[in-house]
């Protein structure tokens, strides 16, 4: 499997993992490791930015993992830079996943405050993966902003609906210069293979997992998954449309056997 | 810059690819519906030659949902046959002993009011040498101010330029340039353009580069067939030349041609390699199956009787009752033509034969307004 760089930096894993939503810290543990991740999200509104020793981020920091704070919460650009400012204070890291959903219902991207962040964040020196709708021409203008990838959603946060995206996903991947995570309404790992098997670069799970009857096994399952659709992409896929056989008669080249 | 890309693309291996294509890799190209630069090698390896009825309807079903029954019309006006480069299998070769013309203001405008007599064409595209000291920038720039109130479309077909010059061209109405690489064989391109400006192939194949940059809103690419005997091999190049494109410069419409050369009765430059109809038909076919978006043109260098038979299954930009000479328009003077026209028909002829396939020529798709916008 080829390895997956952003902003420079390798991650053998192409499973990023959000951390909300487990019912224990350290079942959340378990299951970070069981995944094998290399990139683990937390909302900085849940850490005690004060506490050096909070529990939640005790759990979440490992050599291994790239921590990506991100700034669910916050309701428009400004917002959005000040919390980012404060997560690279307290965090010690550049990486910021740009979160700006002012809709509390279905969570989803605020496109206009988004694009208009990200511009911001970058000036300020941050490696900023926006999530953002899969909208192809937002995701070349997020790119020509300077985000290190773009995270499309597949479905709305926390539905489990798998790729609804899926035609625009396959635009967007096909057309992007950075690499792309689909995030949010991955509910299974079929759902997962799925993006993969598009072309993804990575894929974001966070509620399949923390609310799955064994995280830990789940997650161990999403694993699986995303490997195996990651190594189905770059197998060489056959594909799914049936062959439109031609007629005998050859109504349309006949002209050429003259 | 694309020559660097460029240089990663080892051409013999490509070519053993292209060869080494399967029925397996042709049946997975055609089921698939984003294609890539391994599948176009496929569908125009020779492995998919059994396919060719499948691919032409593949084709047409892609093009007709795409473009509708619709096939945009356009009219080429050389504005000068002067050229200081020795491009070996053109007409307006350096050392070609022919008078040469620069149309003035006046006759480049006679020819505009000529071409409007014709048919209804709004897409003009001027074409000149390569004669930066006198008929460079600011001669082109007069003749796209003379035609912005003939023509709503403006392109262009001239040497490249830099980045700062396409931008110029585009506060004159300039809205799209079409540029052939002719070939991506680095090595025997100096062969073929032994001397000039033209003999510069980076400065030629990033001359897209600087056209993207430059904001232009169309860009035509080509590769001239006959110059290498792998030409499946320099279409390739072409294909990763625009995934390249589109992905950098993602607000540009970008279109193929393939104008390919015939033996030429009266000695001259002789082509490496002739293509047939059916070659060129596949050709056409598996660059609509690899993108369902690309225009494709075809010129009046085809038959009247090839380019009526593919109207439909492809095609999305042609010519009408060109003239390849300065001043063809408005008088027929014996001058120097830069290649042979096949289909002479005239626009009206062209449009019934079009009419009666079941396509609608189109002549405006375009509005200056747009262009003015950006200024």
């Amino acid at each position: 499997m080829d390895k997956l760089i952003i902003a420079g930096k390798e991650f053998n894993s192409r499973l990023f993992l959000g951390t909300g939503k487990f019912n224990s810290n350290d079942l959340m543990e378990k299951a970070l490791l069981a995944s094998g991740t290399e990139m683990v999200t937390v909302a900085m509104k849940r850490i005690d930015l004060e506490d050096k020793e909070d529990d939640m981020l005790r759990h979440i920091v490992h050599p291994h993992i790239q921590l990506l704070p991100n700034t669910s919460g916050v309701r428009n650009a400004e917002e959005a830079v000040f919390a980012a400012q404060m997560a690279r204070e307290a965090f010690g890291t550049n990486w910021l996943k740009l979160e700006i959903h002012p809709d509390p219902r279905y969570l989803l991207p605020d496109t206009v405050e988004t694009l208009k962040a990200t511009e911001q964040l970058v000036k300020l020196g941050f490696v900023v993966l926006p999530y953002c709708q899969a909208d192809p021409v937002l995701c070349k203008q997020l790119e020509e902003a300077g985000a290190a990838t773009v995270m499309p959603l597949g479905a709305p946060i926390g539905t489990n609906r798998g790729l609804q995206t899926r035609e625009f996903l396959q635009i967007i991947i096909e057309q992007a210069g950075i690499p792309v995570v689909v995030d949010a309404g991955i509910g299974a790992p079929s759902h997962a293979a799925e993006a993969m098997e598009l072309g993804a670069s990575a894929v974001l799970v966070n509620t399949a997992i923390a609310v799955a009857g064994n995280p830990v096994r789940m997650a161990v399952a999403f694993k699986n998954a995303v490997e195996a659709g990651r190594e189905a992409y770059e197998a060489g896929l056959g594909g799914s449309t049936p062959l439109f056989e031609a007629s005998a008669s050859s109504p349309l080249t006949a002209f050429l056997d003259k | 810059m694309f020559s660097e890309e460029l240089e990663k693309i080892d051409w013999d291996l490509t070519t053993s690819a292209i060869a080494s294509k399967t029925e397996m890799d042709v049946r997975r190209a055609l089921s698939k519906s984003h294609l890539d630069v391994d599948d176009f090698m496929a569908l125009i390896s020779p492995a998919a030659e059994p396919f060719l009825e499948t691919m032409a309807q593949l084709s047409y079903k892609y093009t007709r949902e795409r473009f509708g029954n619709t096939m945009s019309m356009f009219v080429p006006l050389y504005i000068t046959n002067s050229c200081t480069n020795s491009c070996v299998y053109c007409g307006f070769h350096i050392s070609n002993p022919m008078k040469r013309t620069i149309l003035t203001e006046e006759e480049i405008v006679n020819e505009y009011r000529a071409i409007k007599k014709l048919a209804p064409f709004d897409n003009l595209l001027l074409v000149t040498g390569e004669n930066p000291a006198k008929a460079g920038v600011p001669y082109i720039a007069r003749a796209l101010d003379l035609a912005k109130p003939y023509f709503a479309n403006l392109k262009i077909e001239v040497m490249p330029l830099s980045t700062d010059e396409y931008k110029e061209l585009t506060h004159h109405g300039m809205n799209g340039v079409i540029c052939f690489q002719e070939t991506y064989h680095k090595a025997n391109y100096n062969i073929y353009h032994p001397k000039g400006m033209k003999s510069k192939f980076d400065w030629r194949v990033n001359g897209f580069d600087r056209m993207g940059q430059a904001g232009v809103h169309s860009i035509g690419m080509g590769v001239l067939i006959g110059l290498e005997k792998e030409w499946r091999t320099d279409v390739t190049m072409m294909a990763y030349h625009l995934r390249y494109l589109q992905k950098h410069y993602w607000k540009t419409k970008y279109s193929f041609n393939f104008p390919r050369m015939r033996p030429s009765e009266n000695g001259g430059f002789q082509p490496n390699v002739v293509m047939s109809d059916r070659e060129l038909a596949q050709l056409t076919f598996a660059t609509r199956i690899f993108d369902h978006d690309v225009d494709i043109s075809y010129s009046t260098r085809e038959s009247a009787d090839f380019r009526d038979h593919m109207a439909p299954l492809g095609v999305t930009t042609m010519s009408a009752e060109s003239k390849t000479e300065p001043g063809g328009y408005y008088s027929y003077p014996q001058t120097l033509e830069q290649f042979h026209v096949s289909d002479e028909r005239t626009a009206k002829e062209v449009t019934a034969a079009l009419k009666g396939v079941g396509i609608e020529p189109v002549w405006k798709d375009w509005d200056q307004s747009f262009d003015l916008m950006k200024n």
